[in-house]
């Protein structure tokens, strides 16, 4: 098997398509062992995993959690509200002390952009951005491409549509340079006040309404909408985004007749996305996500901890 | 003490001057300049032969942190950044802590700098009480107690009325007012310039129209009013357009970029790295390009750095948490020289934009090698290569995003008020 040529995983934006694909091959053979009855293989005996989250979220951590225990690696969560940071100590401080420590591999989810380039560049542990700012969630990108080659595939020549609030989504930005990487045509759409600006520049096509991202989409990829936007008139009210810009029944017509639906998650139901269709088992994948998740997080711990231990 | 200058070639804008010929300083005065002078016993003669000489460079814009922020810098250390840099007269801003609102910070800024010796400093009084942008400052009494200009600079005055009343007020005395041109409403939470590489990064923009909507404002109300206005760290191409009109329709407005505005763009924030984090933000090629036409064709007038310094703890931390700023004291000369070397300005346009026209802006009696005038002298080794190295900066703030640049030019002289305040001549081996 081939071996990942890199300390950290800090974004999507600067693999290449070929990590990319050993990243989701690697996967798609962990897959098998989260359906068994005994859910741990000794690969990852003796490491350690710290999950260092700035910011609340319980699925990627639990997801990540579970994966490093599948692996048999030790994992420690620490949470903002837990932990020194109220203390008002520095995130490099806390790097510094948590590497003293030695542990193999540092999960970092922050809301400020760059902050898991800042960690890597001081610690030799390898680490994994979970997730920082508005700029990269790469996990969550890796596990929505191997969903969509699960379901398609394939990944090459497919037309993904991506929508909603652009601007903040670090989903959007990870799943672009993903999707656009492996030869997959990407569409984005959302209120004007949710395009970043130059966003054409990332290889999109950006639209303004829903109808003309999602027109012969094999994928649509809808966005949670934070709700704190309303407050900075982002968007003037949750009922008109529902309005204009919420999935349903009517707009996934535009859609080729075997497009699948996804969704990060957390859903806010009714908003972005119609419940019947978050539902519907004929296109909704969003729990192939979840459980897809568990997978590439397993491929990534393994292939930062050497990848050729079996 | 007499002091003689011989062989330099020496650049004044201010009596139209370039020519290779030796300077007499006496009693701390410019007292003539002549050629082929002989050494006499008991004066001290320099040849500055390949050596340029100008007036005394002066930054109108930096920030000296003191009181209130002295592990950043202090009027000392800050002084001696400043001649170590070329600088002979610095004007400084009044976010210290507290705020130089009132008489009695602009004494203590002036006995320090008087203790330190070094450099010339000129203070610059807030606008408004606390720089709030509410209430404003005694002007009559700051401008006796020594300021030179009223700011309320990183907090620009966003109340427009308050900024007229300001501008009319200040004009009657004759102080110059300037703003640091940021709609703080359309900057809100942002954090890197907006365009592509926001985009690209994932950090929240601060459109250029923040800074051009108050650029637009200030030189309407300066029209209205028939007062005058200078515009801060000019960061893009549409308020060097917006200027260039205003002059073209005899608007009295004057302004000002950075180094760093016609160095660098918003691609070097790629690694998140908090040395290129200023306020104004890092613009596009665009942008850089428009600052460099604007030094060219006099739409800017003055080169000032916006000194920044910082401590390490405002900027090892995570990007969105990071202090804005540069240390450019000592790299402001150095870069500027780039500037001729590729065209953009003359010699005597660098000496304009360094030292003449901050003197008229501010209205010192500087920038010029005149007989009578002070004897702020820089002397300028137009060849010599060096690479900047923060360890080595007299600036307590060692921020800068240009360390490891190999620059080409550097003063090896800083002579202020006809004694030498700084000696570099020994880098020159």
């Amino acid at each position: 098997m081939m071996k990942l040529g890199k300390k950290d995983i800090l974004g999507i934006r600067d693999m290449t398509p070929d990590e990319i694909r050993l990243i989701l091959d690697t996967a798609e053979s962990f897959l098998e062992i989260s359906t068994r009855d005994i859910k741990k293989v000794p690969t990852l005996r003796g490491k350690s995993v710290i999950n260092l989250f700035y910011e609340a979220s319980t699925r990627t951590r639990t997801s990540f959690e579970i994966a490093g225990k599948r692996l048999s690696a030790d994992t420690i969560n620490i949470s903002a509200s837990s932990s020194s940071v109220v203390k008002g100590e520095t995130l490099i401080d806390t790097a510094r002390n948590l590497e003293a420590m030695n542990p193999d591999i540092i999960v970092l989810r922050h809301s400020a952009a760059g902050a898991p380039h800042l960690l890597a560049s001081l610690v030799r542990q390898s680490i994994i951005n979970a997730g920082d700012g508005a700029n990269e969630h790469p996990s969550q990108a890796l596990l929505d491409m191997m969903t969509i080659r699960e379901k398609k595939g394939r990944i090459d020549g497919l037309k993904v549509a991506i929508i909603g609030d652009i601007l903040h989504s670090r989903v959007a930005r990870s799943n672009i340079h993903g999707l656009t990487k492996m030869g997959a045509r990407v569409a984005v759409a959302g209120p004007a006040t949710m395009m970043p600006r130059d966003i054409e520049r990332l290889g999109v096509e950006a639209h303004l309404k829903i109808d003309d991202a999602i027109v012969d989409a094999d994928v649509v990829m809808m966005l949670r909408i934070q709700l704190e936007r309303q407050k900075q008139n982002i968007f003037p009210s949750l009922r008109e985004y529902a309005q204009r810009f919420c999935l349903n029944r009517r707009n996934l017509q535009l859609a080729r007749p075997d497009a699948i639906v996804m969704h990060p998650g957390p859903m806010n139901r009714g908003v972005e996305i119609s419940p019947d269709i978050a539902d519907d088992p004929g296109c909704s994948v969003i729990l192939d996500q979840v459980n897809n998740g568990v997978a590439v997080r397993m491929a990534l711990f393994y292939l930062l901890s050497g990848g050729n231990d079996e | 003490m007499k002091l003689i200058l011989k062989n330099a070639r020496v650049i004044d804008p201010s009596c139209r001057l370039d020519a290779r010929m030796d300077l007499v300083i006496e009693e701390g005065k410019i007292s003539g300049g002549k050629s082929g002078l002989k050494p006499k016993p008991g004066v001290e003669t320099m040849d500055l032969a390949g050596l340029i000489v100008m007036p005394g460079l002066i930054d109108m814009h930096t920030h000296l942190r003191e009181p209130g922020f002295e592990y950043k810098e202090t009027i000392a250390t800050g002084s001696a950044a400043a001649v170590a840099g070329g600088f002979t007269s610095i004007a400084c801003m009044p976010n210290t802590k507290p705020v130089n609102d009132n008489r009695s910070i602009t004494e203590f800024i002036r006995r320090k700098a008087a203790e330190a010796n070094l450099a010339n400093v000129y203070p610059i009084g807030a606008v408004s009480l606390g720089s709030e942008g509410r209430q404003m400052t005694e002007f009559w009494d700051l401008k006796e107690a020594g300021v030179v200009a009223l700011s309320d600079d990183g907090n620009p005055v966003m109340d427009a009325a308050l900024m007229r009343r300001a501008m009319e007020y200040a004009h009657s005395l004759d102080l110059p007012v300037i703003q640091h041109c940021e709609d703080k409403n359309l900057s809100a939470g942002g954090l890197m310039n907006e365009g592509y590489y926001a985009t690209l990064l994932g950090l929240p923009g601060i459109p250029a129209i923040a800074e051009e909507v108050m650029a637009g404002r200030d030189i309407l109300l300066a029209e209205y009013t028939r007062t005058r206005i200078h515009i801060a760290h000019v960061s893009t191409a549409g308020t060097v357009r917006l200027i260039r009109e205003a002059k073209k329709r005899g608007i009295a407005v004057t302004a000002e970029t950075a180094p760093h505005y016609f160095t660098l763009t918003d691609e070097s924030l790629q690694g998140y790295g908090t040395n290129y984090k200023v306020s104004p933000p890092l613009r596009n090629e665009a942008d850089r390009a428009a600052i460099r036409e604007g030094l060219a064709d006099g739409t800017l007038d003055a080169i000032a750095c916006d000194h920044a310094p910082h401590g390490r703890t405002d900027k090892e931390v995570e990007f969105e948490y990071a202090a804005n700023g540069i240390s450019g004291l000592e790299t402001s000369l150095g870069l500027s020289m780039a500037l001729v070397r590729e065209g953009v300005l003359t010699l005597s346009g660098l000496a304009a934009a360094l030292s003449w026209n901050p003197a008229r802006i501010l209205k010192i009696p500087k920038g010029t090698l005149a007989p009578g005038a002070d004897a702020d002298i820089t002397v300028i080794d137009p060849d010599l290569p060096w690479t900047v190295d923060v360890r080595s900066f007299a600036s307590r703030g060692k921020n800068s995003p240009f360390s490891g640049y190999a620059l080409k030019g550097r003063a090896v002289l800083t002579i202020v008020g006809g004694d030498i305040k700084y000696d570099g001549r020994a880098k020159r081996s």
